[in-house]
């Protein structure tokens, strides 16, 4: 099918071929280059996280004992809780809202629908430090207003890392549903509307069943998301409301310890895993 | 995939001007009503993002103008531009460069490896295409974090690449810590950034074209030159300012893998926040990356391209 293999087979350019087929080599052997290059610094880090040496760049043999103190560590544990907490609200809030975006701005026409189609995105490609800058004014500012008003004031933590994390999940949840709707037949929708389902039995019989794998796909990419937030994350926890990457972030800062290696090997599963789950859930179709 | 490629457009708005005469009223009003509806399902969100996203990017605006106190308070009401003509200062424009030129370096790197593996990728068979394009998306979107702390490992000077290069006699090259380090470190990060929309681009073209080339005795270099480039150029630079703009402004992979030497300017805005404590310098800072953001995606757009 593809051009290079009709190009090498095909017989009046035959002296064409021979550089053709070197072309094909190369770009197979970048390919190989490329796949080694994603997943070996991984494979690295996951092989010296069973290293019993303190010294982490010597081998010396095998060991589970840093996963052992891993569990043991008390900041690691309650910065993995935070963690999750933050990720569950975060995920479940930014579901909702940013499914309820897909559908208003895909399958609905109204004025306006461009700014909000454009403030939508922004988020996804505003870079990481911005936004943390962003929340963290954003919040001292409320904080200020909070205070006159009612004479005490919220703090920074769980609370705004949560507020935060919806702000830019929302545009990732509403992006992966949107695509999913767009590849959507709508006559079916059409035809529960003709048969006299209220728009919302529409929606929930006939909709939201098709749509699932997005919204679910999109919830995984969220809680991914989520998990794995350092810099925004940083400037609006308080004392206390650390979260497992920014605790991790501040360890690296320091060196390389084994301790370290283990929970990343331990944050990589698992966010390798939900994004694994995110693709096999997207790539289901509805029969 | 999905995540990359946008919803097609919006479309023209429905066109009332075709609607026979008689009908026109009800047609509208029932439009408008649906039009209403709409709107009210996305009204929350909406709101969300402008009390969360919207307002806090007009806070920054509004401190960037502001004055800092000597006990680094911020000073809201005494309105000035000096935050903005700091960033004049040649220590400033220094990070600002190094900043433009890592980002811009990585970006080339990623356009290097990333354009033949898309090729590649593009050009295999169904099962093998979908298959591989899983194994550049697990990367892409596990722990950002974890992955630049590899390199980290993986360069240290009691580390495996110091071996590598002690075997093969390159000795005592330092690798961490140095503009090299975190070049590495903004290619491993956003290479499937470039890699998706470029095979995205590649495999929606239309291959007869090239071999039209090839059969009127273009050679395939001219082919590639005259056809293919031209047909790709939207995921080049959809590819392009998906992976400039996060290098631009990174600052996990310049604290892991730089050094005190070779900070870039996410890291020096974060530094006015977290430990400078000069909010309105920061802010002002912010908004010059920003600028540059906004300057690729112009640029993006005026080449008419589509599918970020």
């Amino acid at each position: 099918m593809s051009a290079l293999d009709a190009g090498a087979s095909s017989g009046p350019v035959s002296d064409a071929a021979h550089p053709r087929r070197a072309v094909d080599r190369l770009l197979a052997g970048n390919a190989w280059l490329v796949f080694a290059f994603l997943y070996a610094p991984i494979l690295v880090l996951v092989v010296l996280s069973f290293n019993s040496n303190r010294i982490v760049g010597v081998w010396q043999e095998p060991t589970l004992r840093w996963y052992r103190d891993l569990l043991q560590d008390q900041a690691v544990l309650r910065s993995l809780k935070n963690s999750l907490i933050v990720a569950a609200v975060s995920t479940t809030v930014a579901t909702v809202l940013g499914t309820a975006a897909a559908l208003s701005l895909e399958r609905f026409r109204y004025r306006g629908q461009r700014l909000f189609d454009g403030l939508l995105y922004l988020p996804v490609i505003i870079p990481d430090v911005t936004m943390a800058v962003m929340m963290l004014l954003f919040f001292v500012q409320a904080f200020d207003l909070i205070l006159i008003a009612t004479g005490t004031s919220p703090n920074l933590g769980l609370g705004t890392i949560s507020l935060s994390h919806i702000a830019f999940n929302i545009s990732f949840v509403a992006i992966v549903v949107r695509a999913r709707l767009a590849g959507l037949d709508r006559s079916l929708e059409e035809a529960a509307a003709d048969l006299y389902a209220s728009s919302w039995q529409a929606f929930r019989r006939v909709t939201l069943p098709l749509i699932a794998p997005g919204v679910l796909g999109g919830a995984l990419l969220a809680l991914t998301l989520s998990l794995d937030d350092v810099v925004i994350t940083s400037f609006v926890s308080g004392p206390g409301s650390t979260t497992l990457p920014v605790y991790v972030f501040g360890l690296v800062r320091r060196g390389v310890t084994p301790l370290i290696n283990a929970v990343s090997v331990v944050m990589l599963v698992g966010s390798m895993l939900l994004v694994i789950a995110s693709l096999i859930v997207q790539r289901q179709r509805n029969d | 995939m999905s995540t990359l490629t946008t919803p097609p457009d919006a479309g023209p708005e429905p066109d009332s001007g075709l609607l026979a005469p008689e009908t026109e009223g009800l047609e509208e009003k029932g439009e408008r009503r649906r039009g209403r509806r709409g709107f009210l399902i996305g009204a929350p969100s909406l709101a969300y993002l402008v009390l969360f996203f919207a307002i806090p990017l007009g806070i920054v605006l509004v401190y960037s103008f502001a004055t800092r106190s000597r006990t680094g308070l911020t000073i809201l009401g005494d309105w000035n531009l000096d935050s903005y003509q700091r960033l004049a200062d040649s220590l400033v424009l220094e990070i600002f460069w190094r900043s433009l030129w890592l980002a811009g370096l990585s970006t080339i790197i990623c356009l290097l490896l990333g354009y033949p593996l898309a090729y590649y990728l593009a050009t295999r068979p169904p099962r093998l295409r979908a298959v591989l394009l899983v194994l550049v998306m697990i990367p892409f979107w596990s722990n950002f974090l974890v992955r630049t702390y590899a390199w980290r490992v993986l360069l240290a000077s009691d580390g495996p690449m110091s071996g590598v290069l002690g075997w093969i006699g390159l000795g005592d090259v330092r690798l961490l810590f140095t503009p090299f380090a975190i070049t590495l470190g903004l290619v491993y990060g956003f290479l499937p950034f470039m890699i998706l929309p470029l095979y995205a681009s590649i495999e929606r073209l239309d291959f007869s074209l090239v071999e039209a080339a090839r059969d009127l005795y273009g050679s395939g270099w001219q082919a590639f030159r005259r056809v293919t480039w031209p047909l790709s150029r939207p995921g080049v630079i959809a590819g392009s300012i998906l992976v400039f703009i996060p290098s631009f402004g990174a600052y996990v992979t310049p604290e892991i893998l730089g050094g005190s030497r070779t900070t870039m300017i996410g890291s020096y805005v974060v530094r006015q926040f977290l430990s400078a404590r000069d909010w309105p310098f920061g802010s002002a800072l912010s908004f010059a990356i920003l600028a540059v953001m906004l300057g690729a995606a112009v640029l993006y757009f005026r080449s008419g391209g589509k599918n970020l």
